[in-house]
């Protein structure tokens, strides 16, 4: 392991200091300091040499009671950023108002690992394609301009949609399925102040620089997850369909709130993990659904419309199916809900 | 009793909760990596990134530089040590750091010793290579890769076997398949890490390593070093995880043990799991294609079965499975072909069932598919071809209970509840179907010495240098011992995995219980007949019992009338104070050669299809439920029979737990594991247990272990058949069958996904 400068800063503003202080005043990169919660994405990355910082802060020290708290208000469910992911999916406020949020974390990883993991950690988990893993491929989100190993490659974990020349890696967290559905904010803090960054606005699509992943600047750090909510938010669910009953990532995902009027749907929000290289709202699918009876036809077609623009590669071409059918089976299983 | 522990019927043992369970649960066993060693410093391998070439030059120099590397071990340090050679006790001939070859990806090419682990792993980072690179043959269909016959090529496989005039038989057979089956590479991927620990003291090397073959592990070494046997130690007193993985000794324990003479210290080398997938041995790939030929009546009158098998460029390693497939029914005629194709591949080896994994689980594939097309249940199918005599030499078994395990697993299971239409059986939304596959494993067993020491206080202490992997071999020495003896089985210690101790054959092909409980029960007769000697002498405290037979029971000697002596008596009268006798056993059939070979490290297997008389296997059946879900097609197992008879059982819950465990690991052979590789440049690209993917414990739900009943004298002096080995053949063609049942598609390429089901 690469040697590196360990930080234990005690509070939020001692934590941005410590990023921003590089002497000639440039704005610092991931090369020169990270964040660490939990570690377990950044700690497995930094022993394959694939995350190589310089200077590690480290958050939890820090005494802000908020990060650590779940407060629900308002319609509002703020989750302090190093919330662990196990206690989140344990919340009794949580699995009621919000179903989805609360299986997205249930069905993620192991218990071990959610009692570890924070949940900005782990919105902001990095790609698990082998290729960019293992410093010795080429690959363009780790080298950029050095190539994509998966294109022509083994990719039947990758993605289908939000894909580009450079890259098809697939993001793999569930929990950030549930917040773009449900139109989650994040709080963030950095050196120039504090803003919000809306959900959908966090990751960015590879295009030609899959190694941008986030809107977030390296001195940014996120402080709080906001989650609205309301009565029919009651009514969502989270459909993961893996290779194995447990611990594994998803092969494909839906994340599905439904508000609706009898048989017809009001409103849907729809997210699919597994298929994509962001996570990702399908809206085409939700436009279709709108005014809808919600029967097996209705929910296909929307699936067929999720998945209008799906570009497989060779050993993914099952996604495409798989994902709409799993859309499907989370529609009407959302819809036969008891609220 | 419980269901950890099932009560023993005829000729079972006692469900002893094996002698090192309290060690192992509290973490006090002394895995070869834990154990202590004063001053040791660490290595770190570096491997190569490309799988064919040469090392044109190699930069070692910021490595050097970094703070705390000690020595780096690299291509052209070897001198004055030998190659490994390939064979029974060398994993490849490949000798990584004797020349500048590359043969595979992830091959050795240096070891960087430092003072503490991350800056050994540090320096091993820094250490880049440039080649001279050639394009990989990666696989099969690789343009480069070689075919050749493996009959001849290796003292494991001598010939194909064949019987009677299979093309013609299958020419006029009334219904026949022909078809082609797969399975996939597969890694071991034990908890325990694989580790090297070297020690020199003077001219006497200590090595703590996993070994399932301690005493050919010190031969080999002591050759590659160039140095006496007798100055080589080999001590693996706890194994986590061996399954063949820690049969063959691999390149890297010379090197480490070069480095530390080098560093004049102890050198410990742990290697990671990623390494482990290009540095340890593997299950290869492996393809069939199989033909059947049946009348009408289920009679099966032609048999073919085609396999092939990757191996490296340089070694021949064959598992060739058609010996045992080619004897499993009453086929007619059978014909059978075996071809290595070589590709820029490290060698494989063994992993748990060598042989039968792979092609009986093609051949129980096949035969599902055979009874579908003859509209037969699969049950009676195996019923109709159950043979007298095996089919290629016309041998008997010494014992074959596969139809009574068929009836009780059937019976367990609710077999006569199945609907045999495909697809008729629902729960919900959820598609279920059931399949069964026949498991058989031969028996063998080898020479294996053992002492046995009796102190007068009833204490006793078996030797053995075989291994602990986890089967339980010393908890059933220890049964052995205790039953001979009369003492209670906390009086018993048993030492094993050293090579100081009396050798045993390797650890595999699931002949430790019989060898070393047959080696162990002769010490104990020699003991006894000591024992019985001054007992009835003249001046014992039987004397005058005559001729009577003499028992040995609660530390006392008996008499068949019912007197009795304390062992403390009948010590007193010899005027010693312990008996210790050293046995030797040698199965029948054993070549004149055979214990000398067994001190050279290189067992003899006996029994399985070598002996003249009979032909010796263990069998048993399995039956499978899967449930898959009719929209999205994800395959769960929710719960699995298998009947098993392997002569006599010597312990109900080891045997009981060698079973489960293997149907538990067939599972992951049927849904889960595969290595992927990159065809582009033949490097694997799952190397950790992220992508590579085993059954998790939310995976396995009901699984029902029964034990069948069986005496077989013939086997060996215990008695005892291995099973070690049994319980995951078939377990994958089960699975294969039930998915066939539920949803009409028959999967002939492992493993079976959710991509084979969702189109
Ligand atoms: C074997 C395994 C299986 C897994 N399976 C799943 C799964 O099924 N589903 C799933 O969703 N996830 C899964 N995960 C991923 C896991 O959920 C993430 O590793 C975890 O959530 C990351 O959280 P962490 O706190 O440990 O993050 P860290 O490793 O500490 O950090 C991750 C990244 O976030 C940054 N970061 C952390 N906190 C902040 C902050 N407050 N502000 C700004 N940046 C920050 C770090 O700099 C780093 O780049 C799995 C992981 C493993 C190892
Ligand atoms: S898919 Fe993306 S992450 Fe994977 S190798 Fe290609 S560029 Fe790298």
């Amino acid at each position: 392991m690469r040697p590196f400068v360990f930080e234990r800063p005690t509070n939020i503003s001692a934590a941005v200091a410590l990023v921003s202080s590089f002497a000639d005043g440039r704005a610092p990169t991931q090369a020169d300091v990270q964040f660490i919660a939990g570690g377990t994405n950044l700690a497995d990355y930094m022993k394959l040499g694939v995350a190589r910082p310089r200077r590690l802060v480290d958050l939890n020290d820090l005494s802000e009671p908020a990060l650590r708290q779940i407060r629900i208000s308002d319609g509002t469910i703020r989750f302090g950023a190093l919330v662990r992911m196990g206690e989140a999916a344990d919340r009794g406020d949580v699995k009621r108002h919000c179903p989805l949020l609360a299986e997205s974390l249930k069905f993620a990883a192991s218990a071990q690992i959610r009692n570890m993991a924070s949940l900005a950690g782990n919105v902001l988990q990095r790609t698990r394609c082998e290729y960019f893993r293992e410093t010795s491929w080429p690959c363009n989100k780790r080298v950029p301009g050095s190539g994509c190993a998966a294109m022509e490659g083994l990719n039947r974990q990758h993605a289908v949609l939000g894909t580009s020349d450079a890259c098809i890696a697939t993001y793999h967290g569930d929990f950030a399925q549930a917040l773009i559905a449900l139109d989650a904010v994040v709080d963030v803090e950095g050196r120039h102040g504090t803003r919000q960054i809306r959900f959908a606005k966090l990751h960015q699509l590879p295009g030609d620089t899959p190694d941008v992943e986030t809107d977030l600047a390296a001195d940014e750090v996120i402080t709080a997850i906001n989650v609205p909510f309301s009565e029919w938010s009651r009514r969502s669910r989270y459909l993961k369909i893996r290779d194995r009953e447990s611990y594994a990532f998803a092969l494909a995902s839906a994340a599905v709130a439904l508000d609706m009027d009898g048989d017809t749907v009001r409103q849907a929000r729809i997210a699919l993990g597994g298929v994509a290289t962001v996570p990702w709202r399908a809206r085409l699918a939700e436009e279709a659904l709108v005014g809808k009876r919600l029967d097996q036809s209705a929910a296909e077609t929307a699936a067929d419309a999720a998945f209008a623009e799906a570009k497989p590669r060779r050993h993914n071409e099952f996604k495409v199916p798989l994902g709409k059918r799993t859309l499907v089976r989370a529609l009407i299983e959302t819809r036969d809900m008891k609220v | 009793m419980n269901q950890a522990a099932p009560a023993p019927k005829e000729n079972m043992g006692n469900p002893i909760p094996r002698v090192d369970a309290g060690l192992k649960v509290t973490g006090q066993a002394g895995y070869p990596a834990d154990l202590a060693v004063a001053n040791v410093a660490y290595g770190v391998l570096a491997t190569s990134n490309i799988a064919k070439g040469r090392i044109s030059a190699l930069r070692l120099d910021k490595a050097r530089a970094m703070p705390g590397v000690l020595d780096i071990v690299s291509v052209g340090d070897m001198d004055g040590v030998d190659k490994p050679k390939f064979g029974n006790t060398g994993a490849s001939s490949i000798g990584p750091l004797h020349d500048r070859t590359i043969f595979h990806d992830g091959q050795i090419i240096a070891l960087v010793v430092a003072e503490t682990f991350e800056a050994a792993e540090e320096g091993a980072m820094q250490i880049s290579a440039d080649y001279t690179q050639e394009t990989p043959s990666a696989s099969f269909d690789s343009a480069g890769a070689e075919m050749e016959p493996a009959a001849g090529k290796s003292p494991l496989f001598k010939e194909d076997v064949n019987a009677g005039d299979f093309e013609a038989a299958y020419s006029t057979a009334a219904v026949k398949i022909d078809q082609t089956y797969s399975t996939p590479t597969q890694h071991h991927n034990p908890i325990e890490l694989f580790s090297t620990t070297a020690m020199w003291q003077g001219d006497k090397l200590t090595i703590y390593e996993p070994s399932q073959n301690v005493t050919g592990w010190k031969i080999e070494l002591a050759r590659q070093l160039n140095i006496d046997p007798v100055n080589v130690r080999i001590v693996s007193p706890y194994i986590g995880g061996a399954f063949g993985s820690k049969g063959p000794m691999t390149a890297r324990t010379a090197i480490v043990a070069v480095a530390a003479r080098r560093v004049r210290r102890p050198v410990r080398c742990v290697v990671s799991r990623m390494q482990a997938f290009n540095t340890q041995t593997y299950r290869a790939e492996t393809r069939h294609r199989i033909r059947i030929g049946a009348g009408k009546d289920g009679r099966i009158t032609a048999f073919a079965h085609e396999g092939w098998e990757v191996t490296s460029r340089p070694d021949p390693y064959v598992v060739g499975g058609t010996s045992a497939t080619g004897r499993m029914y009453d086929y007619g005629s059978v014909l059978t072909r075996v071809s290595l194709v070589h590709a820029d591949r490290n060698t494989p080896g063994y992993m748990r069932s060598p042989p039968e994994t792979p092609y009986v689980y093609a051949l129980e594939n096949a035969m599902d598919e055979m009874a579908v097309a003859l509209g037969m249940d699969p049950v009676q199918f195996r019923r109709i071809n159950e043979p007298q005599k095996e089919p290629i030499g016309g041998k008997p078994f010494s014992s074959r209970s596969l139809i009574n395990c068929y009836d009780q697993a059937a019976e367990a299971f609710g077999w006569s509840t199945r609907d045999p239409a495909v697809g008729s059986m629902r729960d919900g939304d959820w598609l279920v179907g059931m399949g069964c596959a026949t498991a058989i494993y031969p028996t063998a067993a080898a020479p294996c010495a053992a002492r046995v020491r009796l102190t007068a206080d009833g204490q006793v202490r078996v030797q053995c240098g075989s291994h602990e992997i986890g089967t339980g071999v010393r908890t059933v020495a220890a049964q052995m011992a205790a039953e001979r003896l009369g003492v209670d089985i906390d009086k018993v210690a048993v030492e094993m995995g050293d090579s100081a101790l009396p050798p045993a054959p390797v650890s595999g092909g699931s002949i430790s219980t019989a060898s070393v409980c047959s080696a162990v029960l002769k010490a104990c007769e020699a003991v006894r007949e000591k024992l019985f000697v001054a007992a009835a002498g003249n001046d014992g405290p039987l004397a005058g019992s005559g001729n009577a037979k003499l028992d040995m029971t609660n530390e006392k000697v008996v008499t068949e009338t019912g007197k009795s002596a304390k062992l403390a008596d009948v010590f007193k009268a010899m005027q010693i104070g312990a008996i210790e006798e050293y046995a030797e056993f040698a199965p029948n059939g054993s070549s004149p050669e055979a214990l000398k070979k067994l001190y050279a490290g290189q067992a003899e297997f006996h029994g399985g299809d070598q002996d003249k008389d009979s032909v010796k296997y263990a069998f048993g059946a399995e039956f499978v439920e899967v449930r898959i879900n009719s929209y999205t097609r994800e395959i769960r197992v929710p719960r699995m029979v298998g009947a098993f008879a392997a002569g006599r059982i010597m312990n109900t819950r080891t045997a009981r737990s060698q079973l489960m465990g293997g149907m538990i690991w067939g599972i992951g052979q049927a849904l889960h594991e595969a290595t992927e590789i990159d065809q582009r440049h033949a490097r694997y690209v799952n190397r950790d247990l992220q992508d590579y993917l085993v059954p998790v414990n939310a995976d396995i739900k009901a699984v029902d272990v029964i034990l069948v009943p069986e005496v077989d004298h013939e086997v060996n002096p215990a008695g005892v058949k291995g099973l070690g080995e049994l319980g995951n053949v078939g377990t994958a063609a089960a699975v294969a069958s039930a998915v066939y049942h539920a949803t009409g598609r028959r999967i002939r390429d492992l493993p079976i996904r959710i991509d084979d089901l969702i189109t």
